[in-house]
């Protein structure tokens, strides 16, 4: 019977990985889930961008809901979906705060000189560590974090008209009521 | 009209290849002879209508018919009528319909050439061949109608991707799926004989000229995609384990083992039951390619729509033909023999090795390949496997196969002595240890890599050669010219040499690119001089030209060594406005020592142009390998004994072990 068995070996190795397969087939491999998503957002204190000096702490923005852009001026994509979140900015109904990802800060100041600052403020963040807790996983990443601090939403890559109208903006006026 | 009418001929493919899939296997069953006889008309039935569609779509493409959707999405008035032609499977719709064309190709070829085989096999073969295209045909005429219309049409079609507007796409696809669809008929094979039971010597003689040309075509399919990227991608590499690439590496490794252990199968009667699960592998590999390049499962430079519908669709396909062959598998072959046996030292032994190493190669590609999905499934997060881990594990592993090259072919059947191998190498490890120390103090730049890498090679080359040399020794006798002793060792065999011989070549076309390539990233105005080696780059400025499809910035570039010029290079930056994107066109001048490779970056202000100039050491050498690999099995296919008819010998004498 173990003789026999052996033969079978090749079929079973087959369905092993036409399981995975299909359940690949439902994955969307440019979608990359947060864990974090539904838990508290790190909390982390960090300077300020062109304000030497002051730190943030991210335990003041309990109360509000609020966008963190994580962005460098090394990334391309950041200037693809920087004219939206200029955009954004003028209707002044979201509060967004830019981290600025393994990045110098004169060079951050120099993109935004150039190409407008759509941030409230802009949390640096030069060694990445923040960046390691939240579990940045790409550079353009933006969450939403809730009036409890708690992350609501996050979309890795650029932003699009697309999923700022489909899944912020709603989710947005949800939080805010 | 003319697009319904292709529709129209697709829809009947489907019906005669189920006719060709199931009537004539009850009439095996049921030894009916009407029905056994429909397999022939069914088959070429089929493939002419399939034919007849494809020349439909081309048609289409040729008259610019843009109510046909696919024809709008992928092609243009202004695109050049040869691009018009390769935008035919320029996308998923098409790239289908070239796929069943091409099985379509093979069938007709089956019912052509094999003609020796014993009726109730023949027609088994045929019918196996008719259940795989029924299948794919299903997929295209429901998920992936290239005649699907476009009412009111377009006015003008959306181009064609321009990355695929190059001379390589118009031979690329074809060849490398003469090659994947190739191994339908080795499988086909493999299938009709665990029906029949019939898994003996001549089952493998019957094979092995079938799947030497479809890997033969493989490797060329291969190396034409390699070249393609090496040209048009704009930064010199040839290879970049992509998935895609991966998907029709895998075929090729099992497809070359496959080739050894059928040797073993029909010589010695020995590995039946491994030559047939290679055969089924092989094919189920290239339908696993198919599937991860269709589904969008993985990503990949070779960005393709996805679609689940398609993706669920290929994957029931799979199940069906694959899960039902490894069971049909599982229970026919407990009950095959073993064959005749064989010493730990003889050629058995090494052509075993050689498939083991080959079959850990594609694993561990398959691994790799599949690697981020896994982890994906199981929860584990988004990763990616890059070329650092195909690179180590791919060449630690194949290394002790390349060595086992050079001894395998020595080696006699049954029993072989080590040390008689061991003093007819003598001269090719002398020859390869030399040629590794050599080499790298000449290049100028000594590295251990380099070493191994032009030892390898130099041992292929060079034990190729003591085999020829062998072989004509051991013929010679004094009244024999050596000429007519030339001619008188088999093709099959020159084939092989030659097969290996590109190996060789291959080998130290990739050392050497790998181990000396240089390049450089500069910035050049006008007259700027970048020196790259001890050559010198002059930028000549660039200017603007007209093509039919696009606007291009062109640079020119004087290249001088001393004071002698040896090339001028003609780098372009072009715009296709339909699709409103930028391609880089890389100017090469190929050489046998080196190929000198020039390509614009970013235009910078007041002329001055971001330039990538690369110095591409014996790069040829690698496409060069792999043409030579496969003469080296079309010269194989060749040999007479293929040709004689062998229908007396085995008619009827089923052999049941």
């Amino acid at each position: 019977m173990s003789k026999k068995l052996k033969f079978l070996l090749p079929l079973f190795l087959f369905l092993v990985a036409v399981g995975f397969l299909a359940k690949g087939l439902f994955l969307n491999p440019h979608e990359v889930p947060s864990p974090l998503v539904g838990k508290p957002a790190p909390v982390f204190t960090a300077p300020l961008l062109g304000e030497a000096g002051k730190s943030f702490h991210s335990d003041e923005m309990k109360g509000q809901v609020w966008l963190l852009n994580v962005w460098a001026s090394w990334c391309v994509a950041c200037r693809e979906e920087h004219p939206l979140l200029m955009e954004m900015a003028k209707t002044k109904k979201i509060i967004t705060y830019g981290l600025d990802y393994k990045d110098t800060d004169a060079e951050a100041q120099q993109m935004l000189a150039a190409m407008g600052n759509p941030y409230d403020k802009v949390i640096t963040d030069i060694d990445g560590k923040i960046g390691i807790d939240y579990g940045v996983y790409g550079v353009p990443e933006t969450y939403l974090i809730d009036k409890l601090g708690v992350i609501r939403y996050k979309h890795t890559g650029p932003l699009t008209p697309e999923i700022l109208l489909a899944k912020i903006v709603p989710l947005l006026n949800e939080l805010q009521q | 009209m003319i697009p319904a009418i292709g529709e129209l001929s697709l829809i009947l493919a489907f019906l005669f290849a189920i006719i060709q899939g199931t009537l004539p296997l009850v009439g095996v069953w049921r030894n009916k002879k009407t029905l056994i006889n429909l397999a022939v008309p069914a088959a070429r039935a089929q493939s002419g209508l399939i034919a007849l569609a494809f020349f439909i779509l081309g048609y289409s493409f040729y008259v610019n018919d843009f109510s046909v959707l696919y024809v709008a999405s992928t092609s243009n008035s202004q695109l050049p009528t040869i691009y018009r032609l390769a935008a035919v499977w320029g996308g998923h719709e098409g790239s289908m319909l070239l796929w069943v064309s091409i099985l379509a190709v093979w069938t007709i070829a089956v019912t052509m050439f094999a003609k020796n085989l014993p009726d109730s096999f023949r027609v088994r073969l045929i019918a196996v061949m008719g259940l795989v295209s029924v299948g794919f045909l299903a997929f295209i005429l429901f998920t992936s109608n290239p005649f699907d219309r476009l009412i009111p049409a377009a006015l003008d079609g959306r181009d064609l991707n321009p990355l695929l507007q190059d001379p390589g796409m118009v031979f690329h696809p074809p060849v490398l799926y003469m090659g994947y669809v190739g191994f339908s008929v080795a499988f086909a094979f493999a299938i009709a004989a665990l029906l029949d039971g019939s898994l003996d010597n001549a089952w493998a003689r019957w094979t092995r000229p079938w799947t030497t040309v479809a890997w033969a075509f493989l490797t060329l399919g291969i190396a034409f995609g390699s070249k393609w990227a090496y040209y048009e991608l704009g930064w010199g590499g040839w290879w970049f384990w992509d998935a895609v690439e991966n998907a029709s590496f895998m075929p090729w490794l099992v497809g070359t083992a496959l080739i050894h252990s059928l040797a073993v199968t029909e010589k010695r009667g020995a590995f039946k039951v491994w030559t047939v699960l290679l055969s089924i592998c092989a094919f189920s590999l290239s339908l696993l390619g198919t599937f991860l390049v269709r589904s969008g499962v993985l990503t990949s430079v070779h960005a393709f729509a996805t679609d689940p519908s398609r993706g669920i669709f290929i994957l029931l396909y799979l199940v069906i033909v694959i899960g039902g062959a490894l069971l049909l598998f599982a229970l026919r072959a407990p009950n095959v023999g073993l064959g005749e046996k064989f010493d730990v030292v003889s050629r058995e032994s090494f052509l075993l090795a050689n498939n083991v190493v080959l079959a850990a190669a594609a694993g561990s590609v398959l691994l790799g390949t599949m690697y981020p999905l896994l982890i994906d499934a199981l929860g584990g997060g988004k990763i990616s496997v890059g070329p650092p881990y195909f690179d180590a594990v791919f060449v630690a592993i194949m290394a002790p196969g390349i060595f086992l090259m050079g001894l395998g072919p020595l080696a006699k059947w049954k029993k072989t002595s080590l040390p008689e191998i061991g003093t007819r190498l003598k001269l090719a490890a002398v020859i390869s240890v030399v040629s590794a120390l050599l080499v790298p103090s000449i290049m100028g730049k000594i590295s251990l890599m380099v070493a191994v890498g032009v030892f390898m090679g130099a041992w292929v080359l060079s034990t190729t050669l003591i085999l020829l040399q062998n072989r004509i020794n051991s013929r010679q006798v004094a009244s024999v010219s050596l000429i007519n002793n030339l001619k008188g060792i088999p093709l099959a065999f020159y084939g092989m040499l030659l097969a290996h011989f590109g190996i060789g070549v291959f080998i130290l076309g990739v050392t050497l690119v790998k181990g000396y390539e240089t390049e450089q990233d500069v910035r050049m105005e006008i007259n700027d001089v970048a020196k790259v080696d001890d050559l010198a780059f002059v930028f000549k400025g660039a200017k603007e030209i007209k093509g039919p499809n696009y606007l291009s910035s062109q640079g020119t570039f004087v290249v001088t060594s001393g004071n002698k010029t040896i090339g001028i290079l003609h780098p372009e930056k072009r715009f296709y406005p339909v699709q409103g994107s930028t391609m880089t066109e890389a100017d090469i001048q190929p050489g046998v020592f080196k190929d000198l490779y020039v390509s614009l970056g970013e235009p910078l202000e007041q002329g001055a142009w971001s330039v990538r100039i690369y110095i591409k050491p014996f790069v040829q050498w690698i496409w060069a390998g792999c043409i030579i690999m496969a003469l080296g099995g079309l010269l194989a296919l060749c040999d007479r004994r293929y040709r004689v008819v062998e229908k007396n010998i085995v008619k009827g004498k089923k052999r049941k072990k």
